[in-house]
């Protein structure tokens, strides 16, 4: 229920530009700037269309222990994880 | 009297048709990794003087030049690769190469050069003059499983070394016949992350990202296998989240010390080369991903990892201990030093620029505008064993 919740919540205009400069810059470190992946797996919409959104939004939210996916906890709520989540599975803004 | 003026004229003449000659040994690039752009640079001007765009995705993208200084090689991520004549300011061959690369290197005779590949694992050699595919080594660790190569780095003997990420090795392969290689596997730990070369180009180290410590292969005695060193250095302790891979190719060797990123803390940690034992720990602002030495060996500079990218620490190396913590921008993702260390340049990607410090005053002494800058690449590199 909470991430259904969390969901609705959509982030203001200036904090989605943040938030799309921040997967595409940081993420893209290990993702690729384009998501097409790197030492991290790629993470376009074809890549992601199997895997459950919640376990997204927790693998950003929590990170990955055993691989070097940290946790980004600590710049963003759960709510924007699974906001960045849904845009990375339909089509994620430039 | 006629034939002398007419001498007199073609010589003229001739004066006029000869471009204006130019050396390569100040010149350089700067990736503009969201563009796909790079700008050329000359670093006795200290100013661009052009710039060249259709290379796709820059993101990570690396650079390895000729031995003449003359020409780039760029390696982007979407696995093109590009070479370009610094002179002409042109892309003289552009090649698509795999599906998603790391970087290259070139080898010591200067006639291959070589990708290292995530997608699919391996590593490919390429004519240096045509950029036409020679042959490939697929990071095949096990039977039907690649691996992401990392670390690529040129060693004595036309033979490059590098390491697994998936894989846990490191691989030893000889270009001798450039159509023929042979590689030789040594076991190395868990997940490394990227790899150097020694500036005498003895040792290769690979950095571990699933277990404390570096492997080390003496490729003097390669029989010998890897070893472990800096094991257990997080003495057990909770890593600290690392929100980018610090880089090992800007290595840094100074005063028979190696200076070297520590995962998930934030400190470098200081080597004696000669036992390969800590001696030292130096606490820094972040999760180091350069540590590079100014060619002199004197300083050490460090950046950081998210969220501390606008950062830069520099250690002096006679007093073992950071004396200088500067912001000099926002998203400081490279550094490079002029030739001989008396400037430093630094790409500040969310300031769209490169600035440009006098390393003994540590003061601002110029800037270049860019689009995202990245990685600054410089030709002294032609000449250097690993670079």
């Amino acid at each position: 229920m909470a991430s259904t919740a969390a969901i609705a919540e959509t982030p203001s205009a200036g904090r989605q530009a943040e938030l799309v400069r921040l997967v595409r810059q940081d993420c893209g470190s290990c993702h690729g700037m384009t998501l097409n992946g790197g030492l991290g797996p790629a993470l376009l919409p074809a890549n992601l269309r199997d895997k459950p959104a919640e376990g997204l939004a927790a693998t950003i939210y929590y990170g990955r222990p055993g691989t070097p996916m940290p946790p980004w906890q600590q710049f963003m709520s759960e709510a924007e994880a699974a906001w960045i989540v849904d845009k990375l599975m339909s089509e994620f803004p430039k | 009297m006629r034939l002398l003026l007419s001498l007199l004229f073609a010589l003229l003449l001739n004066a006029c048709a000869t471009p204006q000659l130019r050396g390569t040994g100040d010149l350089g690039l700067i990736i503009e990794r969201a563009t796909g752009q790079v700008t050329l640079v000359n670093t006795s001007a200290r100013q661009p003087y052009a710039r060249i765009g259709g290379l796709g995705d820059l993101s990570h993208a690396s650079v390895v030049y000729a031995r003449d200084g003359r020409y780039a090689f760029i390696f982007g991520r979407d696995g093109g690769l590009t070479k370009i004549d610094l002179l002409e300011a042109k892309i003289v061959k552009r090649v698509i190469q795999s599906g998603n690369a790391i970087g290259g290197s070139i080898s010591q005779d200067g006639r291959l050069v070589v990708a290292q590949n995530y997608t699919p694992g391996g590593i490919k050699a390429f004519d240096a003059e045509t950029l036409e595919l020679l042959s490939e080594v697929p990071a095949e660790y096990a039977p039907g499983k690649f691996s992401k190569v990392v670390g690529l780095a040129d060693v004595p003997g036309n033979k490059f070394a590098y390491a697994l990420f998936d894989g846990g090795e490191i691989w030893v392969t000889d270009f001798s016949t450039p159509t023929k290689p042979t590689t030789q596997r040594y076991p190395a730990g868990k997940q490394p992350y990227d790899g150097l070369v020694t500036p005498d180009g003895r040792y290769f180290l690979a950095g571990l990202f699933g277990e404390d410590g570096v492997a080390m292969l003496d490729l003097w005695q390669p029989e010998k296998g890897a070893r472990k060193i800096l094991e257990n250095y997080g003495r057990g302790e909770q890593k600290l989240p690392v929100f980018k891979m610090p880089h090992l190719r800007g290595w840094s060797v100074a005063q028979g010390k190696a200076y070297l990123p520590a995962i998930g803390r934030h400190e470098v940690l200081v080597v004696d080369v000669a036992t390969w034992k800590e001696v030292g720990r130096i606490p820094v602002r972040g999760q180091p991903v350069f540590v590079m030495a100014r060619p002199d060996g004197r300083q050490v500079w460090v950046n950081f990892a998210f969220p501390d990218n606008g950062k830069v620490d520099v250690v002096d190396t006679l007093a073992g201990k950071v004396v200088q913590e500067m912001a000099p921008g926002q998203g400081i993702l490279h550094m490079e030093f002029a030739p001989r260390g008396e400037h430093v340049w630094l790409s500040a990607r969310d300031d769209h620029r490169v600035v440009i410090h006098d390393t003994a005053t540590f003061a601002r002494i110029g800037e270049i505008a860019a689009d995202n800058p990245s990685g600054i690449f410089f030709t002294s590199r032609a000449a250097r064993i690993g670079f």
